[in-house]
């Protein structure tokens, strides 16, 4: 009888909003199939809440007389352990060998990884009050105006590029600009530019089609300092890189990106010389007059 | 010495206030310091207007004083005083200020370079 109303059942048991559309016929359907394999698991519908409503919140029986009229103890469930004996639980590693210098000494000693503390304050330390919505920098917002779109000419205003007129790509991670001159148009290669410091014009480059490499992120641009002063302070300036040196990679992505640029921007009359010219304020020039 | 008069029938252009840059033709006089003032054609309501804010311009159509707007508006759009504005270097000069305040930096430059040729 209780295979009669499968029209019902079955599909109520895996969706119970799907209940009463009176669909008969494709139900029967789905039942046929569904009832050879699941004819042993006869889940029947949800029953209503076993404990009446005294007052709002507040029901007539408690927690453990609940548990027993819900007859929960025969119903523990634990998820299937698939293949968790063939894997056998990996414990965290808890000693490491490490080399050791100095004939006669062995050559290796076993170091533990995590070691026990080596001070206990007297006071422990106080509770911290609860902070809200402090977020470390990596998880910052960033913002870009919305006069900054991919391909607008920007005028750069610090650093050694002041007064050049340069192409914006994109907003990197940390919110500052990847901006190229091009670099055979006015010497400005693949940089990044902070959002503050930069004028943005209206005139843009149609950048759409341009794909910029993916591997162009801040790491890729940020400084590289070594930090190994083992020597005292009498040979540290050799080993400091003071010179700077152009990596055939960067030479390579510049090529890369500027290929498209370039391509781009020979299509708009004269945008090539307005690149190559400098900006700079005269006299009866005033910066808030100015329509950029 | 002197070629334009405060007249019905003058057009005049107003120079500041809220209607700035508009044309607007004399009606009447009310006083030593106001006029009564209409520019169907161009936007601006009948309406007294200190005659401080008016520059007279070249133009005078005919119409009685206190004309109504209708015959103001018949009156201007018989003499085209729109299409006669627009040729004067008056109205060049200040279209041509307009521009030069718009112009972007891009467009600064390219009249840079055409000016050097």
């Amino acid at each position: 009888a209780g295979e009669k109303k499968p029209g019902e059942k079955a599909p109520s048991e895996k969706k119970p909003g799907k209940k009463k559309t009176g669909e008969k016929k494709p139900a029967e359907q789905k039942p046929i199939q569904k009832a050879v394999g699941e004819k042993k698991k006869k889940i029947k519908k949800h029953h209503a809440s076993r404990n009446p409503v005294l007052a709002r919140g507040i029901g007539r029986y408690s927690r453990s007389a609940m548990y027993a009229r819900k007859a929960l103890y025969k119903r523990k469930y634990t998820a299937p352990e698939t293949k968790i004996e063939k894997k056998k639980k990996e414990k965290p590693r808890a000693t490491i060998t490490k080399p050791v210098g100095g004939d006669k000494n062995g050559g290796t000693r076993v170091v533990k990884i995590r070691k026990m503390p080596r001070y206990y304050p007297t006071e422990d330390v106080p509770r911290k009050l609860l902070s809200h919505g402090k977020k470390p920098f990596s998880q910052h917002k960033r913002s870009l105006r919305a006069s900054i779109t991919p391909g607008t000419v920007l005028i750069l205003l610090t650093g050694r590029h002041r007064g050049k007129r340069v192409v914006f790509l994109k907003q990197l991670g940390t919110g500052l600009l990847l901006v190229t001159g091009p670099l055979a148009i006015n010497r400005v290669p693949l940089r990044r530019a902070h959002q503050k410091f930069v004028i943005a014009t209206s005139t843009k480059v149609d950048i759409s089609g341009v794909k910029i490499p993916k591997h162009l992120t801040d790491a890729y641009f940020k400084k590289k300092r070594l930090r190994k002063p083992k020597h005292q302070e009498g040979e540290i300036f050799d080993t400091e890189k003071e010179k700077y040196e152009i990596t055939e990679q960067r030479k390579s992505d510049q090529k890369a990106v500027d290929s498209q640029v370039l391509a781009q921007i020979k299509k708009v009359p004269q945008l090539r010389g307005y690149l190559r010219s400098t900006f700079g304020l005269s006299n009866g020039v005033y910066p808030h007059k100015l329509v950029f | 010495v002197f070629k334009r008069f405060v007249e019905i029938g003058r057009i005049a252009f107003i120079s500041f206030g809220p209607h700035a840059g508009k044309l607007v033709a004399i009606v009447d006089v009310i006083d030593q310091n106001r006029a009564l003032v209409d520019g169907p054609c161009s936007g601006v309501r009948r309406q007294a207007m200190p005659f401080k804010c008016m520059q007279l311009t070249d133009f005078v159509l005919k119409f009685p004083h206190s004309a109504r707007q209708k015959c103001v508006r018949l009156a201007w759009e018989k003499e085209n005083i729109n299409e006669k504005w627009a040729a004067t270097r008056w109205a060049k000069k200040i279209e041509a200020r307009e521009k030069k305040a718009k112009m972007t930096d891009f467009d600064r430059y390219k009249v840079m370079k055409a000016k050097k040729m």
